[in-house]
C-alpha cells in the first residue's frame, strides 16, 4: 500500500460525497417535485398511453414492472436469435444459440450483466445496442423506480392519492430515463470518446504490426454503451475484458470517472430518501452505514493485493514489490484496480478492470463478500437503497426486541406482515445461491467448467451464483459458463435474485404506506445516530456471515491457508 | 386493468427500445465522430512511412530483441488477439500460473543477460485484458541493455528515449506511471532505424 494509492481512494470518496447532495436533490426534484421538461415527458406518455396522474397500488406497480421486464426479456432473446438477419452486423456473426440467448436476456433484464459469451465473437453491434444497452437503461430505471416506491411506502404519511398507492411505475421509469440516465450518459459517452473509447460501426480492422504480425482489432459503438453500463450499475462489457480493455477504459482518468459513476446514483439516492423522509439525517445514516462497509472492503482488498501473488512466491529471482499484477493493467496498478474491484462489487455493477479470478485468496474474498452482503453497500441503482431499507427494518425490529417495544420506523409500526416479507427478502438470496452452488459442486456438468483446481474451484462456483443472484455480473471468469447447465442455472438464478426479491420489497411498501404516523416519543428508537448506524452495519454483517461463512471457509479461506503453506493445485 | 397495463408495457418497451437502444447510440456516434474522429475510430498510429501499424491503445506482441517487449498476454491462443481480449484467470494457487511464470522468467533471464536481478514481476504477469499497451517504467528500463546491444547504440541513449516517453499519473494521483510500448518502439525505429525483421517468432 502506498500513500498515493490512499490519496486516490480518498479523492474518489470525496468526489462521491460531494455529489450526494446535488445529485440527490436533483433526483428528488425530478421524481417528487417539478420535473424540468414537462412537454417532452407528456409526449412520451402520449406515445405509450400512460396516464401520469394515476397512482398505483403495490400490486399494480409490481405487475407493471413484471410485465415490462417480461417483454424486455422476450425482445432481447429474439434479437439475439435473429441477429444474423438484422442490420449492423459487419462481422456476419451467426444467431446465438438458445440457452446462451436465454442466459444473456435474463442477465440484462435483471441488471446483472453476467456474460457467458465472448462479445467480440458472439454479438453484433445491433444486439449490443438494442438488445443489451437498452436494458442497461431500463433495468436501471426500474431499479430506481422500486427504490422510490419503497421509499414512498415508508415515508408517506397517511398515503397520498387514496392512501394505498406508492406511485406510478411508468412515470418513475420515464423520469429516470429522460432526466437522469439519458442526458448524463450522452455527455459521459462523449467524454469517454475524447479519452480513446471507440464509437463507430466499422468492421473489425486488420493491421500488420510493427513486426509484421497480423492483428485483427475489434471495433464498435463502445462509448455509448460504456457510459450507461457504469451509470446504471449494469457492468456488461462491450468487450470480453470489460473495463480492463483499453478501448473501454483507456486512461486512469476514465477509470476514476467510471468508479465515481458507479456510486453516484446509489449514493445520491440516500439523499433523495432523506428528503422524502423530511429528515436528511435518515438518508445520511444509510450513507454512513454503506461507507463503513465500503472502506472495510477497500482496506482488505488493497492490503491483500499489495502483498503479491502466492503462486509466484517461490520464484526467487522475481521482484513482487508492486503487488499481485496477474490480471491487472499497468495503467491502473494495485490501488486503482482494488478500488474498482471493491466499488463494482459493493454496488451491483459487475464491470471489472482487473480479473477477480487472479486475485489473492483474501483479495478475491472481498468482492465475493461484498456481493453476499446483499448488494447493499451503495448497491445497484435503486436496488442498493431498497435492499438497505429492508435491513433497516430488520435492525429496527431487532432493536425493538432488545428493549421490548413494538418496533417502529419513521413513526410507523412494523408488524408481523412486514417482518415476514423482510425475512423472505433476506432468505431467498442465500437459498438460491447455496442450493445452486451445492448442486453445481457435485455434478460433472458443473465442475467440468472449472478453470482452477482445489478450493479456488469452489470459489469460482460460489462466486458465479452469488454474482448472479446479487445481480452483480462480475465473475471469477475462468469458469466456462457457456454450457447448457450453467446458462440455464445462472439464468434462473438471476431472475430469482431480481424478481423474487423485488416483490417482497414492494409488498413491504404496500403494507407500510397507509399506516398511521405516530409522533416520536421518549421511547422511540432513533434511526439517525451513530448507535443506529453501528447496529445496521452489525445486522448486515451478521446476516451475511451467518449464511455464507461455512461456504466461504471452504473456498477463499481454505485457499488462503493453503497458499500460506505453499500449496499449489 | 391487466389488459391495459399489458398494452402500456408493450408500448413502453417499443418506445424505450427506439429511444435508448437506437437513437441514443446513433446520436452519440454522430457527435463523437465530429468532435473526436481519430479517437472514435480507434486511435490508430502510423510508422514513418505512413503505414498504419496498430492502435496506440492496443498492445501487440513484440518479440524482437531490439524492441521493448510487453507483458505476457492471455488474449486468444497466441496472445494479443485484439478480437478476443482476456486475462489468464489463473488463480493464486494455480500450478499452471507458477509454471508459466517460471518459463517466462527463464526466457527473460536468458535473453537479458545484461539486466539486473531480480526481474520485475509484471514481466511474467499477464494483464487483465491481454491487450495492455503499457509497461511500468521499471519494466521498460529493465530491458534497456538488451535493446541497446541489439541496436548497437549506448544504453544511455535508449534509456533517455524511454524516459522522455514516461507518462505520469493522471491529475498527479490517478493510476500509475507508464510507458506505451508501441509508441516507444516506433520512436526507437525513428531514432535508430528499423532492425532487420527476425523470421519465425
Amino acid at each position: 500500500m502506498t500513500l498515493i494509492g490512499w490519496a486516490q481512494i480518498a479523492l474518489f470518496f470525496l468526489v462521491v460525497l460531494a455529489l450526494v447532495k446535488p445529485l440527490g436533490s436533483y433526483m428528488f426534484r425530478v421524481f417528487e417535485g417539478t420535473p424540468p421538461l414537462p412537454k417532452a415527458e407528456r409526449f412520451f406518455y402520449r406515445l405509450c398511453g400512460v396516464d401520469p396522474v394515476k397512482e398505483q397500488a403495490w400490486t399494480t406497480y409490481a405487475f407493471s414492472l413484471l410485465a415490462f421486464s417480461f417483454f424486455g426479456l422476450l425482445v432481447t432473446y429474439a434479437i439475439q436469435r435473429l441477429q444474423h438477419l438484422l442490420p449492423l452486423n459487419p462481422q456476419k456473426l451467426s444467431a446465438i444459440e438458445p440457452a446462451l440467448a436465454f442466459n444473456t436476456a435474463a442477465s440484462f433484464t435483471t441488471n446483472t450483466n453476467w456474460q457467458a459469451y465472448v462479445p467480440e465473437t458472439t454479438v453484433s453491434y445491433l444486439t449490443q445496442m438494442a438488445g443489451l444497452a437498452w436494458h442497461n437503461f431500463t433495468s436501471a430505471a426500474a431499479g430506481i423506480a422500486i427504490a422510490l416506491a419503497l421509499s414512498r411506502g415508508l415515508t408517506r404519511s397517511g398515503g397520498a392519492g387514496g392512501g394505498k398507492t406508492i406511485g406510478n411505475f411508468w412515470v418513475d421509469l420515464t423520469r429516470a430515463t429522460l432526466y437522469l440516465l439519458l442526458p448524463i450518459s450522452f455527455l459521459y459517452a462523449l467524454f469517454l470518446v475524447s479519452q480513446g473509447v471507440l464509437q463507430n460501426f466499422a468492421p473489425y480492422r486488420e493491421i500488420a504490426t510493427l513486426e509484421g504480425v497480423k492483428q485483427i482489432i475489434a471495433m464498435g459503438p463502445v462509448a455509448s454503451q460504456e457510459a450507461i453500463k457504469m451509470l446504471g450499475t449494469n457492468g456488461g462489457g462491450f468487450f470480453n475484458a470489460n473495463s480492463a480493455h483499453p478501448f473501454e477504459n483507456p486512461t486512469p482518468l476514465t477509470n476514476f470517472v467510471q468508479m465515481v459513476s458507479i456510486f453516484a446514483i446509489p449514493a445520491g439516492l440516500t439523499w433523495t430518501y432523506g428528503r422524502m423522509a423530511r429528515d436528511s439525517r435518515q438518508g445520511w445514516a444509510l450513507f454512513a452505514a454503506m461507507a463503513v462497509l465500503f472502506f472495510a472492503g477497500v482496506l482488505g482488498a488493497y492490503k491483500a493485493e499489495s502483498a503479491g501473488n502466492p503462486a509466484l512466491r517461490e520464484l526467487p529471482r522475481l521482484q513482487q514489490d508492486r503487488g499481485n499484477l496477474e490480471g491487472k493493467e499497468t495503467r491502473f496498478g494495485i490501488a486503482a484496480s482494488t478500488l474498482f474491484t471493491t466499488v463494482t462489487t459493493a454496488a451491483s455493477c459487475g464491470a471489472v478492470n482487473a480479473m477477480h479470478d487472479s486475485m489473492t485468496p483474501l483479495g478475491g474474498l472481498v468482492p465475493l463478500v461484498n456481493i453476499q452482503l446483499g448488494e447493499v453497500i451503495f448497491g445497484g441503482v435503486g436496488a442498493g437503497l431498497y435492499g438497505m431499507l429492508v435491513y433497516v427494518l430488520l435492525t429496527v425490529f431487532i432493536a425493538g426486541l432488545m428493549v421490548g417495544r413494538t418496533p417502529e420506523y419513521l413513526g410507523k409500526k412494523i408488524e408481523a406482515r412486514e417482518m415476514k416479507l423482510a425475512m423472505l427478502y433476506v432468505l431467498i438470496f442465500p437459498l438460491i445461491i447455496l442450493t445452486l452452488t451445492a448442486w453445481a459442486a457435485v455434478v460433472p456438468y458443473g465442475t467440468g467448467s472449472l478453470a482452477n483446481a482445489g478450493p479456488h474451484g469452489l470459489s469460482e462456483i460460489l462466486y458465479a451464483f452469488s454474482s448472479g443472484a446479487g445481480n452483480n455480473g462480475s465473475a471469477f471468469a475462468g469458469l466456462n459458463a457457456n454450457t447448457r447447465f450453467w446458462n440455464l442455472a445462472l439464468g434462473a438464478n438471476m431472475l430469482a435474485g431480481r424478481f423474487l426479491m423485488i416483490v417482497p420489497a414492494l409488498g413491504i411498501a404496500g403494507s407500510m404506506v397507509d399506516k398511521k404516523v405516530i409522533p416520536p416519543g421518549p421511547g422511540t428508537f432513533p434511526t439517525t445516530g451513530g448507535l443506529f448506524v453501528g447496529l445496521l452495519v452489525g445486522v448486515v454483517l451478521i446476516v451475511g456471515a451467518l449464511t455464507f461463512f461455512p461456504a466461504l471457509s471452504l473456498g477463499p479461506l481454505a485457499e488462503h491457508f493453503a497458499a500460506r503453506a505453499g500449496r499449489l493445485y | 386493468m391487466i389488459r391495459q397495463e399489458l398494452t402500456v408495457a408493450l408500448r413502453v418497451t417499443a418506445v424505450t427500445l427506439v429511444l435508448t437502444g437506437l437513437l441514443y447510440p446513433l446520436l452519440t456516434t454522430g457527435v463523437a465522430n465530429v468532435l473526436f474522429p481519430a479517437r472514435a475510430q480507434g486511435s490508430f498510429v502510423a510508422d514513418e512511412r505512413g503505414t498504419v501499424v496498430g492502435s496506440e491503445l492496443i498492445g501487440q506482441g513484440f518479440a524482437g530483441e531490439a524492441y521493448l517487449q510487453p507483458r505476457p498476454s492471455a488474449a486468444g491462443e497466441k496472445g494479443w488477439d485484439a478480437a478476443g481480449s482476456s486475462g489468464s484467470n489463473l488463480g493464486p494457487t494455480s500450478k499452471a500460473l507458477r509454471d508459466r511464470a517460471a518459463k517466462d522468467l527463464e526466457r527473460l533471464l536468458r535473453d537479458n543477460r545484461g539486466s539486473p536481478e531480480p526481474v520485475p514481476a509484471e514481466l511474467v504477469s499477464a494483464s487483465a485484458s491481454g491487450l495492455d499497451p503499457h509497461l511500468s517504467p521499471e519494466g521498460a528500463f529493465w530491458q534497456v541493455p538488451r535493446i541497446a546491444q541489439a541496436r548497437g547504440v549506448s544504453e544511455d541513449r535508449v534509456r533517455s528515449l524511454i524516459e522522455g516517453r514516461v507518462e505520469g499519473r493522471d491529475l498527479f494521483v490517478l493510476g500509475e506511471p507508464r510507458v506505451n510500448v508501441l509508441l516507444v518502439n516506433l520512436a526507437l525505429d525513428r531514432t535508430f532505424g528499423r532492425p532487420p525483421r527476425v523470421a519465425g517468432k
